[in-house]
């Protein structure tokens, strides 16, 4: 809902077919015109018409390339850290363990946070998900899936359900209960449905809709109460590890990031993949926007963070150390977004200066690998899970 | 019958192993005979081991060499240890430094995890057989039971097999004892980085294994390119920003927010993690009746901000009804109903919202312009989940541009901000601190309190219109108890 990048309104007849139905913005020999994902498709995969063979698509998808990168220079007049010279420098940071919270019996591989600042859902290479009040350490509720590696688990934002899902190739809701004997895999509802693992899923403003991802290359929005697929992403050529929705004023949109090293920008309601960044070495284990949703960090396998500017559409910063040899698996902003917290595969979390591109603090504690790292939503702790099944609350 | 070994999916090559390439060079670094970490000739029980290191030797060397301070040193030396390139001499089960005297040596390269071979089972199992064939009950409980799967599924080769683990042990005592001995030490080293014990922290443990194999290059057919040249035309044609104003933004936004970080500013009146007292969030619930100051001034911080609290939306709707331009907002929520709501119930919504806000005559009429009129009316005849989006952000920018600038200077904000409350900081000393920490409560849970307002709308569906401000404050402060 933001008056800066607002994307036309897209449903309506498409050109070509005449259908009504979503539509994606692209365009003919620069002529933009309105096409359904359909006829997207059919364009694409066309044969070879007269006189065009591979090597001249080849050419001209260089030279193409060539010239985007040519128009993002242009705007390219100034650098991150320039611009952030003259803020303040930070202080020292005291954070600390002030929760550990034990209780799984194997590597826990993501959690959540629920809007009531203080509740956590966390789920584990064994197959539970647990649902912890973080502050008292007490665990309110357990649910045991049918499969193990469960690699992606949300909390609604009403508090009052929880989603997950992994090896299942299925994203679950689970209603929560106040009754400690029901089962709560009785009311359990199967919401999404991929071909491979489930990597990350997310609710969205309400819970009613959740966004997948999965490890057979796309993405899904679904409807929670019939399981219906509302709108597919595809784009990615190999698994897709994370996502994240971007902060409701600006609305529609949300970050993906594969093992395909890009990190694409999707609009929701077209399934249109509108911005794609190829700048990581390796595989793209988390993408978290920054808090006014114009900008968007990534933690990757080649063991840098990095920031990308939706509006210049471009990298602006990397967060790298000759020191830091280990992949980043998890990334967060603080509320400000001038800390970002990234959880890596050498047991520690590397605390960054945002603006400054300098590493504030190290953080150590866990005894095998952080997966996971969310700070809560009102910015006053962050949780990190890890392999060493525990979950630590920092403050 | 053969098995193949299809975990592999070239994971040996992976880019996600980039990390190995760095290490390695770091571990040739360090041992280098003159720059390198001092070793010594150590004698352990009745044998000596060459080329031995210590600990605090390692984490000295990675300190320097790196620049970094000792924790950051021990924990890039327990990540060599992880892998295997360095292995630890006593306790050989824990894959961590100690930086201490204790003893490490560095692993032969033949036994580096990104060599060119996968780890087979078939080595794990003649590695086993080998050592059952030394001395018998030599296996540890885990390995008995590993040799036990290994004898069931690959029975068809165990000949070979036994074989093979006669030939090397043959071929073992063949060896000098000392050469013997540090052989059989890496061999060791090798296997319990990569077949850990229960309870041992192994970094080639890298969870599951990728759908997609990253060293298949990906089939350049047409459609390949063509997909490249719609995506890339139709981003030269987005319209970008100058660097400068969108990095300005970006930093306008943290310096902004930055008295509201937690991290960067304590929160008064205290951080409940860290005090064990949970005032803050009190004082915070999302339907209080008496704002914080700090709240209240995030509101002006963009219309977003006011519409994202529902005490600020609250407020505004009270504004709002005061200017009797309501039906702007009830239109915005409406639609935002519409979009994230249930499929099933979208078509209903849809004509719902066009009968009360929309149509000619309607009881809550807004005023939006005729083009933005057309196209909404003529989506609505095909309602999909996002059919009102224009109409919403006309309405939306209506609202940012005109009534949110009126209710900054309106008595009602005003009033608002006035009675803010501004608490004081805690104080605590630690023995209170020790109190407060033994007295942490739980919460009322968002099942509960769910529940509750949901039972208070039905009261107020029944009972008419009231002021929403005063039951949800009601409610709160019943909750509070």
């Amino acid at each position: 809902m933001c008056d800066q990048t607002f994307l036309a309104i897209t449903f309506g007849p498409c050109d070509n077919c005449t259908q009504n139905k979503p539509l994606m913005n692209i365009y003919l020999k620069n002529e933009p015109i309105n096409y359904c994902s359909l006829c997207v498709e059919l364009m694409a995969c066309q044969a070879l018409a007269k006189g065009e063979t591979i090597n001249t698509l080849k050419a001209e998808s260089e030279s193409l390339k060539a010239k985007l990168e040519e128009e993002r220079a242009k705007l390219h007049d100034v650098e991150l850290h320039q611009v952030a010279e003259k803020m303040e420098a930070l202080g020292q940071f005291v954070m600390k363990t002030r929760r550990t919270l034990k209780g799984h019996g194997n590597k826990v591989l993501c959690m959540d946070w629920c809007r009531d600042k203080r509740r956590i859902v966390s789920s584990s290479q064994d197959g539970k998900v647990i649902v912890w009040d973080a502050y008292t350490t007490n665990k309110e509720h357990a649910v045991t899936m049918p499969c193990t590696w469960v690699m992606a688990c949300a909390y609604a934002p009403s508090g009052c359900a929880v989603a997950c899902g992994g090896l299942d190739n299925k994203c679950s809701v689970y209603p929560l209960s106040l009754d400690k004997n029901e089962n709560l895999s009785s009311k359990k509802k199967s919401v999404a449905m991929h071909t491979n693992y489930l990597s990350s899923c997310s609710f969205t403003n309400s819970d009613m809709q959740i966004l997948t991802s999965s490890g057979d290359g796309t993405c899904a929005l679904w409807d929670v109460e019939s399981g219906q697929l509302l709108q597919s992403f595809h784009g990615h050529s190999a698994d897709v590890l994370t996502l994240d929705l971007a902060p409701s004023e600006t609305g529609n949109t949300f970050v993906s990031g594969g093992c395909d090293k890009k990190a694409n920008v999707w609009d929701m309601r077209s399934g249109q993949n509108v911005q794609s960044f190829e700048t990581h070495e390796s595989d793209i284990n988390s993408v978290k926007y920054y808090p006014s949703g114009d900008a968007f960090a990534s933690g990757s396998d080649d063991a840098t963070c990095r920031l990308f500017d939706l509006r210049a559409d471009r990298e602006v910063a990397i967060y790298s150390k000759e020191s830091i040899i280990f992949g980043a698996s998890s990334v967060d902003f603080s509320l400000s977004g001038r800390l970002l917290f990234a959880g890596h595969n050498d047991y520690t979390i590397n605390v960054w200066d945002v603006l400054k591109g300098t590493r504030v603090a190290i953080l150590f504690g866990h005894e095998n690998r952080v997966s996971t790292v969310r700070v809560s939503p009102d910015g006053t702790a962050f949780c990190s899970g890890s392999w060493d099944n525990t979950l630590r609350i920092w403050a | 019958m053969t098995i193949r070994n299809v975990r592999d999916h070239g994971q040996r090559y992976r880019p996600r192993m980039a990390c190995l390439k760095k290490v390695e060079t770091v571990v040739l670094e360090m041992q280098d005979p003159k720059t390198g970490v001092k070793s010594q000739t150590q004698r352990l029980v009745i044998t000596t081991i060459p080329h031995a290191i210590t600990g605090e030797d390692i984490v000295a060397w990675i300190a320097n060499r790196l620049k970094i301070d000792a924790s950051e040193a021990q924990a890039m030396g327990t990540m060599m240890v992880a892998f295997g390139y360095i292995y630890p001499l006593q306790d050989h089960k824990r894959l961590i430094i100690k930086p201490d005297t204790s003893l490490y040596r560095f692993q032969t390269p033949y036994f580096w995890p990104a060599q060119q071979w996968p780890v087979e089972d078939t080595d794990y199992a003649i590695y086993l057989a080998k050592r059952n064939i030394r001395k018998k009950g030599m296996l540890e409980l885990y390995e008995q039971e590993e040799y036990n799967n290994l004898y069931k599924w690959m029975n068809h080769k165990w000949d070979f097999i036994v074989m093979q683990a006669k030939e090397q042990y043959r071929a073992g005592k063949e060896r000098k004892k000392p050469d013997r001995v540090v052989f059989d030490c890496q061999e060791r080293a090798y296997w319990v980085v990569h077949r850990p014990p229960p309870g041992t922290v192994s970094a080639m443990d890298h969870g599951l294994d990728r759908m997609v194999d990253p060293n298949l290059e990906e089939k350049k057919t047409p459609d390949y390119y063509r997909r490249i040249i719609m995506f890339t035309q139709q981003c030269i044609m987005r319209p970008r920003v100058k660097s400068s104003v969108s990095i300005g933004a970006l930093v306008k936004y943290t310096a902004t927010y930055k008295e509201h970080d937690p991290f960067l500013n304590s929160c008064l009146p205290s951080n409940p993690w860290l005090t064990d007292d949970i005032t803050y969030w009190n004082l915070n619930m999302p339907n209080v009746e008496t704002p914080t100051k700090m709240r209240v001034e995030r509101w002006t911080f963009s219309f977003g901000e006011l519409l994202a609290d529902p005490r600020g939306r609250d407020d505004f709707r009270l504004f709002l009804k005061k200017e009797f331009s309501g039906e702007n907002l009830a239109f915005w929520e409406g639609c935002e109903d519409l979009k994230w709501g249930a499929a099933e119930t979208m078509k209903e919504k849809a004509q719902q919202i066009y009968k009360t806000f929309l149509a000619r005559g309607a009881p809550r009429w807004i005023n939006i312009d005729g083009k933005t009129m057309d196209i909404t009316v003529k989506g609505l005849a095909h309602p999909h989940r996002y059919v009102l989006d224009a109409a919403q952000t006309h309405i939306y920018m209506l609202m940012k541009k005109d009534s949110y600038g009126r209710y900054l200077k309106s008595p009602v904000f005003k009033e608002t901000q006035k009675k803010a409350a501004a608490p004081d900081a805690h104080r605590f000393s630690e023995t209170q601190l020790e109190q407060n920490s033994k007295r942490r409560r739980p919460s009322l849970s968002p099942i509960t309190l769910k529940q509750q307002e949901e039972e208070q709308k039905a009261k107020l569906a029944a009972s008419g219109p009231v002021d929403i401000t005063q039951v949800m404050s009601k409610l709160e402060k019943k909750q509070r108890k």
